[in-house]
Parts: C-alpha cells; structure tokens; sequence
C-alpha cells in the first residue's frame, strides 16, 4: 500500500498538470472562435474558419505535402529501422551501444545542426532543395523511433523461438516471414505510427531541406510570421495536434506500454 | 541455391549481421555522417563576395569573424545560458512530478499519469509554441486571467523572459520521463532502510533518492539542453528584438545571406558544446538511463 502525498506534493503534481494541459486547450479552444482577431476569452463560437481553412488552396496543397512526405519518411524509417534493430539484436553490447547512439544522433544533436549539415551537403552535392530532400532529412531522424521500439520488443523475445524455427528446417527468410515478423509487427506498427507523428510536425530540419516547398508546418510557421490568415492558422494547428495525437494514442494501444513512446 | 545460400548465412551469423545492417548503415553513412564531416568542413571555406561563389580554400575568417564581433559572442552565450536555464528549471519541475508517479500514484494514476506527460511530448511542438504567442499576446488569455484576478499586465511576452517560460513547457516531458524511470529503479527496501536508520522524508530525499536518481536527470538534461540550443522558431515566435539564438543567426546566414561556410562555422559551437557536455555526463551515468 502506498503511503498518502503530502499535500504540498499534491499542489505541485496538480500545478504542472495544469501547465502541461492549458495551453493545448486554450489554442484547441482558438479553432472554434468566430471572430478574425485573436483574442481571450473568446467571444463567439463557430466552425466558419474549418470551412475557410479547408477552402484554401495553399493549406489543402501543404497538407497534401505533409501526408507524402511523413508516409514515405515513414516508410523509408519502417524498413531500415527494423533492419538496423534485427541486426543488433544478435551483436555484443557493446556494438550494440555505439549503433544505437549513432542512431540517436539525428534527434540527440541540436536541430540545427542536422538541417544546416543537410543543407551543405544538398548545396555541395549539387541536388536541388525539393520533396527528395525533405524525404531524406526526415526518414533519417525517424529511424531510431522505429528502431527503438523494434529492438525493445525483440530483446524480449526468446532467441529458443527462431532456433525452434530453424531445427524445423525453415531457413532465415521463412523464420523471418512465419516467426520474427508476426512477433514484432505491433513494434513495427507502433514506430512506424510515431515517426509519422514525428515528420508530420517536423519544421527545424524541414526549413533547411524544404528550398520552396511548403509542408503544413512550414506554411504556419510562415502564416505566423507575416501574422496572415491566423484564424485558419488555429484550424489548422487544431488539426495537426489531432493528426500528431492520434498515431501516438495508436501506437499506445498497438504496444500496450508506456515505453514504447520514448522519443 | 536459394536453401544453399540460407543454409551458409545460418552457418556464418554475422554475415545475416552485416546484410540487416548494410542498407541502414549505408542510408546514415551517405545521408547523416558524411553530412556532418561536410558541415565540418565547409565551416573553413568562404563565400566570395562579389559572385557569391562558396570558395572551397581553406581560411580560419569564420571562426575569427564569430570570436571578435560581440553581436555573435552575445548571441553564443544567450543560447547557452538559456539552455541552462532551462534545463535546471524542468530538472526542478520534473521532480516532484515524477516522485509523485513513482511513490504515492497507484496503478491506475501513474498509468493516467504517464500518458498525461506523453501528450504533450508528442502533440505538436508548432502548435504549443504558437499557443504560448496567443496566452502572452496583450490580448491574451494571462492577460485577461490578471485583470481577472485585479493584477497588473504581465510584461514577459516577447522577451527572453518569455523564450525562457516556453522552452521550459516545451522540453518538461523529456525531463520526467527519465527522473521517473530512473526513481522507479530504487528499491522500496533502500527507502525503508533509511527510514529505519532514523532518516526523516527530507533526509532520505537529499541522501538516498536524488543521488540514485541522478543519472535520470543528467539523461532528461541532455535533451533539454540539446533542443535548446538546436532551436529558433521559439525565439523567432515568441522573442523579442534581442533575442537573437544561435539558430536565428544560422537559419539567416543560409536563407538571407546565402553564406553557408559561415552559418556552418557557427552550428558547429552547439555540436561542441553537446560534445563536451555529454563527454561530462557520461561519467556520471547518464547513458545507462537513456
């Protein structure tokens, strides 16, 4: 049995509870306001702006960039990341370690660093800033999520299961296929759900490897910036916070742990 | 064939080893490392003025223009005592939260509560920083919860003060998570033990948790204090005129200025930096909370 909290903790947990929450639904809350000016509290309610919002041919056009690129960052992440963590399932510790932290290193080093490296290298190697570029810089930081998660789960696996498989004559592909496949496809599913979550919202790297493209990020960051069309600025927001959310609530029920979500 | 060939890699595992890991070995070789030796290397190089040609002979102005202007000094230590700043106040926020999950919350609370610190750490970060612009606005809802309350109008939005607040919330989650995991790993016999020895709460506290817990902090450090420093959207939406971070003079260098080498030459001080602080953090431990 776990002792009562003292009061004042209790008073703490609760204030950064409310810290955590507010300002999600504060500007969750900006979505539904009538009005064109931005302010507190809001005076009218109505959905006028989603119409607007999805009416507008540059959001509809950024948000479509979105979609493309977090599926085939995602997609790109799914298989190396998957491949990287079977690998180093079978290695020592401590080769284990190293590939792990050069993994991490894309979203351990400051976000800077990796879209000004990015960019260097696209300017020098002559390729032009465009959908590609966007591509690699995001599948490349999205590979630890899957990889992490992948590796957790076949850590947990018993090494006795593919020897079974491979004393019953199935060679390295029908264990992969028929036993290693099956037993971590949640993994697989729940990394994949949160590096979709991750190259959706990405906007450090992507300013740097975008040149003229507009992903959904970029265009509010832009719309902010010149404090143009803010309320579909809020809709939008509205949107990708749900669009971000619900792949990690996915991936939550996918993996059954807390763990999984580590970034 | 196909069996022979599964039959020799069965035989010989760490060539299905080096197969798994060739592609995403080859994708973060080509893409990520040899990305960063460039950064390495283009900081040395200059923009010729006239053309606004990247020359590629080697020269040491960068470094020199970075080290003797002050605007560029100023801008180096604001990033970095910001990142302090930041990193001690999620480190101070984190602990009884996280003390909370792990000792007093039951089951069914520490799950709740754990999904509560993962929602934000995965909701949007464009969308948290720009709900931070419209709460600090003068129209904003802290605005209106003062007046409310009969207090005077805040005066932190667009400020450092304000850059300091919103990195704080933003960077939070990743200072739980590991203080919480890293306090999950201290046996409840430890706790007891010292209670018995005639411990009170405090001392137990400052004796036996905070140093076993320690590494979780150091590991939530890291990335407090990485992503600090890597960032310019929250000083660009929620700055003022001086506030300046590293990443606002790199982010104009390349997209107004055009000047690579330069914008180069100064992301490698945050790389530094990093370098140095998790060659530090690494001797206390850090890695294994990871």
């Amino acid at each position: 049995m776990k002792p009562p909290a003292p009061w004042l903790l209790r008073i703490a947990v609760g204030a950064i509870l409310a810290f955590l929450f507010v300002p999600i639904l504060i500007i969750m809350m900006y979505a539904f306001a009538a009005s064109n000016v931005q302010s507190w509290p809001i005076g009218a309610f109505s959905l006028r702006w989603f119409h607007e919002a999805w009416a507008d041919d540059e959001v509809r056009a950024a948000f479509v960039l979105s979609l493309q690129v977090a599926s085939l960052a995602t997609l790109i992440a799914v298989v190396l990341g998957t491949l990287a963590a079977m690998a180093v399932n079978r290695m020592q510790s401590g080769a284990r370690d190293a590939v792990s932290f050069a993994l991490v290193l894309p979203i351990a080093l400051p976000g800077i660093l990796t879209g000004m490296a990015l960019n260097a290298y696209f300017t020098v190697a002559q390729m032009p800033l465009d959908f590609a570029t966007i591509v690699i810089g995001h599948a490349t930081f999205c590979i630890v999520i899957v990889y992490n998660n992948v590796l957790a789960r076949l850590r947990r696996l018993p090494r006795s299961l593919t020897e079974a498989s491979a004393d019953l004559g199935a060679g390295a592909f029908t264990t992969f296929r028929r036993i290693t496949l099956p037993m971590t496809a949640s993994a697989i599913g729940a990394g994949g759900l949160l590096a979709f979550a991750l190259s959706f919202d990405e906007v450090i790297v992507t300013t740097f490897t975008a040149g003229v493209q507009t992903t959904l990020p970029l265009w509010i960051l832009g719309a902010i910036r010149l404090g143009q069309h803010l309320p579909e600025v809020n809709v939008v927001v509205f949107a990708v916070i749900v669009l971000t959310t619900l792949p990690v609530v996915a991936a939550q029920k996918l993996t059954g742990e807390a763990g999984a979500l580590h970034k | 064939m196909f069996a022979q060939i599964q039959a020799f890699a069965w035989r010989r595992p760490y060539l299905t080893t080096a197969a798994e890991l060739s592609l995403p070995a080859i994708w973060f070789v080509v893409f990520y490392l040899a990305a960063l030796v460039l950064l390495f290397v283009s900081a040395f190089w200059s923009v010729d003025s006239m053309t606004g040609e990247i020359q590629h002979s080697w020269t040491l102005d960068n470094f020199r223009q970075l080290i003797t202007e002050p605007t560029y000094r100023h801008v180096a230590f604001r990033t970095i005592f910001m990142a302090a700043a930041v990193t001690l106040t999620d480190a101070v926020l984190a602990w009884p939260f996280a003390l909370y999950i792990v000792r007093y919350a039951g089951p069914r609370l520490k799950t709740a509560l754990m999904a509560a610190v993962m929602v934000p750490l995965w909701c949007s970060y464009l969308a948290r920083v720009y709900a931070w612009r419209l709460i600090l606005s003068h129209d904003g809802a802290l605005n209106w919860a003062l007046h409310v309350l009969h207090l005077p109008h805040q005066t932190i939005a667009y400020s450092n003060g304000a850059i300091w607040l919103v990195f704080s919330y933003l960077w939070l989650p990743f200072m739980i998570l590991p203080v919480a995991a890293a306090l999950e790993r201290i046996p409840v016999s430890l706790i007891e033990a010292s209670a018995d020895l005639g411990a009170g709460a405090g001392t137990t506290l400052r004796r036996v948790l905070l140093p076993m817990a320690l590494p979780g902090l150091v590991a939530g450090s890291i990335f407090t204090f990485s992503l600090t420093l890597g960032d310019f959207i929250t000083p660009m939406l929620v700055g003022g005129a001086g506030s300046d971070f590293i990443g606002n003079v790199v982010y104009a260098s390349v997209g107004v200025a055009n000047n690579v080498p330069f914008a180069a030459a100064f992301a490698t001080l945050p790389l530094l930096v990093m370098a140095a602080y998790l060659l530090v953090v690494r001797r206390m431990g850090a890695f294994e909370a990871l």
